[in-house]
């Protein structure tokens, strides 16, 4: 058992790598929260190579978030049965600490445990086993980052969530899914011609986007699973801006077979278009407040691209942004009450959040052309495209706007981030 | 007043496909009697008819798209930085296709509007469907039939130019002019 395992493993990752390589998302911190908590993550224990990886996976997760400082543990041989020194580890400068072990069972799977003890109080305080095969060793680390980070914090983790980004190379484009740490960046649809707006359906398992391979933009659903898709939208003109109701079955869309961009509703099998919104100019990037009841939108009917909002049951676009001439792309938080957006400043676009209650702006970058900005469903980080040096990348700014990170992919642009939901 | 315009224009696009029909070699055409109602999108200047000498073929007959030294060959109308109205300067270049298109009534052309990079995606893509559909109108007004034309976009998608600067973007703000064969 001991002997044969170590190989395969190995070469899976070998195999893994050579493959992913190339799409490869690295991610920088490049600002991190005012106040982190010290935590301390002992290496596991059980076979060296499978301990360590699942150590520094749980440990870059929570330091990524910015949240954390990860304080270093010695090698001191703990599991979770192990009972801490907990005046030794507090005065190392760690408030948590985690311990954990991961064995190998005799069908080739793992069966691994951690468990979480605040040092301060001088406890345990949370423990989670979780079965699971080689192939899913970072997948468990970041659920038991996630437990981890929601212990502490009181909010849910999104170590374990997915994103979704366009890469544009030599005049290629791919839709990308990969993990919340730029991991396991698989490709879902490769195409010469471009690829946008890609939007997750409430449960995770599908994307609808816009497709320019026919020549114009098309919105098609796509289901991640089994690589099927269906056309939702192709009518005279232009079809873009795809987005879910909060229920699945409705998909806000923009169409131009009256002639100019306007939103539409459809069912989620692209049936049943009725027109939701009506203006003489620009109406377009729907999105529906996580309750359902609004669809938040950019139009230009008063003279300049502001974002306005419009109920779903009926009734009258009541205008949202005031400030500036140049405010688009509503995001709204999972909670629903704050607003992510793009509002140009001189000549620069930077990515902004408004409280919808005190209706209080507050810009959160300091990057020139900001787009495409997307919740973590924790509604913590805000995912978006920016350009740096020339070349696109993907940022993610913490919404009081201190931590800050970058995401890039060598030699290529990246765009279009769409940050998955919650993995049940 | 919406309706009034469709009128508007619809007998104007009539008039002057009977003026094509009867006398090809493009009539004297103003739009002055629609100019105080035209919708912001359209600006319809007097049209520049270049003179046609009538030693020359029919400038309109299909071989005319071929030559590059027909008015044809110019294809593109540039736009203003987030606007989508059709300068003066190009009624000519779009009359010389209107006429093209009511000589030819078998031809069909694709309007593709574009944008430059700067700001949404999404918005930039319902601007280019704007600026296809301001082309689409003045082609129009100047005698192509409406089902002759597909206006779509292509956002800021597909630029000429790569660079990040005025003259650049300059030609990316842009709607194309495509023919039945090149599309």
């Amino acid at each position: 058992m001991k002997t044969n395992w170590l190989p395969r493993l190995a070469g899976a990752w070998l195999g893994a790598f050579a493959l992913l390589a190339h799409a490869q998302l690295s991610i920088e911190i490049t600002g991190a929260g005012a106040q982190r908590l010290p935590i301390a993550i002992a290496d596991f224990s059980g076979e060296r190579v499978v301990a360590q990886a699942l150590g520094s996976v749980i440990r870059a997760d929570l330091e990524r978030s910015g949240l954390f400082q990860i304080v270093d543990a010695p090698a001191v041989g703990m599991n979770e049965n192990s009972a801490p020194n907990y005046i030794e580890w507090r005065s190392r400068g760690a408030d948590a600490l985690a311990a954990g072990s991961v064995t190998a069972q005799p069908d080739g799977s793992y069966a691994t445990r951690f468990r979480l003890h605040d040092t301060v109080k001088q406890a345990a305080i949370a423990g989670q086993a979780y079965a699971h095969t080689s192939a899913q060793l970072r997948a468990t680390a970041h659920r038991i980052a996630d437990a981890i980070y929601e212990k502490l914090t009181g909010e849910r983790g999104i170590f374990s969530t997915r994103i979704a980004y366009v890469v544009k190379s030599a005049g290629r484009f791919e839709l990308m899914i990969a993990d919340a740490d730029g991991n396991g960046a698989q490709a879902a649809l490769a195409s010469r011609e471009p690829i946008m707006s890609p939007a997750w359906s409430p449960d995770g398992t599908k994307l609808a986007y816009v497709s320019f391979e026919a020549k114009k933009p098309i919105v098609y659903v796509h289901d991640l699973a089994s690589g099927r898709r269906y056309v939702v939208a192709n009518y005279k003109g232009s079809n873009s801006a795809p987005a879910w109701s909060p229920d699945g079955k409705r998909i806000a869309v923009v169409l131009t077979r009256d002639g100019h961009s306007q939103i539409y509703l459809v069912n989620a099998d692209g049936s049943g278009p009725t027109r939701f919104a009506a203006s003489p100019g620009i109406d377009t990037e729907p999105q529906f407040s996580p309750d359902g009841k609004f669809i938040y939108f950019t139009s230009d009917r008063g003279g300049s691209p502001q974002i306005y909002r419009q109920p779903v049951a009926g009734g009258a676009a009541e205008r949202v942004t005031f400030d500036g001439s140049y405010n688009v792309t509503p995001r709204l938080s999972p909670d629903g009450r704050s607003m992510a957006f793009v509002t140009r400043d001189g000549g620069r676009f930077r990515i902004a959040i408004m409280d919808l209650g005190t209706r209080q702006v507050q810009v959160l970058t300091d990057t020139a052309k900001d787009e495409s900005p997307s919740f973590s469903p924790n509604g913590r980080m805000i995912l978006f495209a920016t350009e740096v040096g020339g070349r696109g990348v993907l940022a993610a700014v913490s919404a009081d706007g201190r931590v800050k990170q970058r995401l890039s992919v060598q030699a290529a642009d990246v765009r279009e981030p769409a940050w998955g939901p919650f993995i049940p | 007043m919406t309706l009034r315009i469709a009128a508007t224009l619809s007998v104007l696009s009539l008039a002057l496909l009977a003026g094509c029909a009867s006398q090809p070699a493009a009539p004297e055409q103003t739009a002055a009697g629609v100019e105080d109602r035209t919708p912001s999108a359209v600006v319809a200047s007097p049209p520049a008819v270049a003179p046609v000498t009538s030693a020359k073929p029919n400038p309109y007959d299909l071989a005319a798209l071929k030559d590059p030294n027909s008015p044809l060959s110019k294809r593109s109308v540039y736009f203003d930085y987030d606007s989508y109205v059709v300068k003066g300067e190009y009624q000519a270049l779009l009359g010389h296709h209107a006429r093209f298109l009511a000589a030819n009534g078998q031809m069909k052309m694709l309007i593709q509007g574009n944008a430059d990079e700067r700001g949404s995606r999404e918005y930039n893509l319902a601007l280019g469907q704007k600026r296809a559909e301001a082309v689409k109108r003045a082609l129009m007004l100047l005698g192509a039939r409406e089902d002759q034309l597909e206006a779509v976009s292509l956002g800021e998608e597909k630029p000429v130019c790569m660079e990040s600067t005025e003259s650049c973007w300059a030609q990316n703000r842009r709607g194309d002019m495509l023919y039945s064969g090149e599309f």
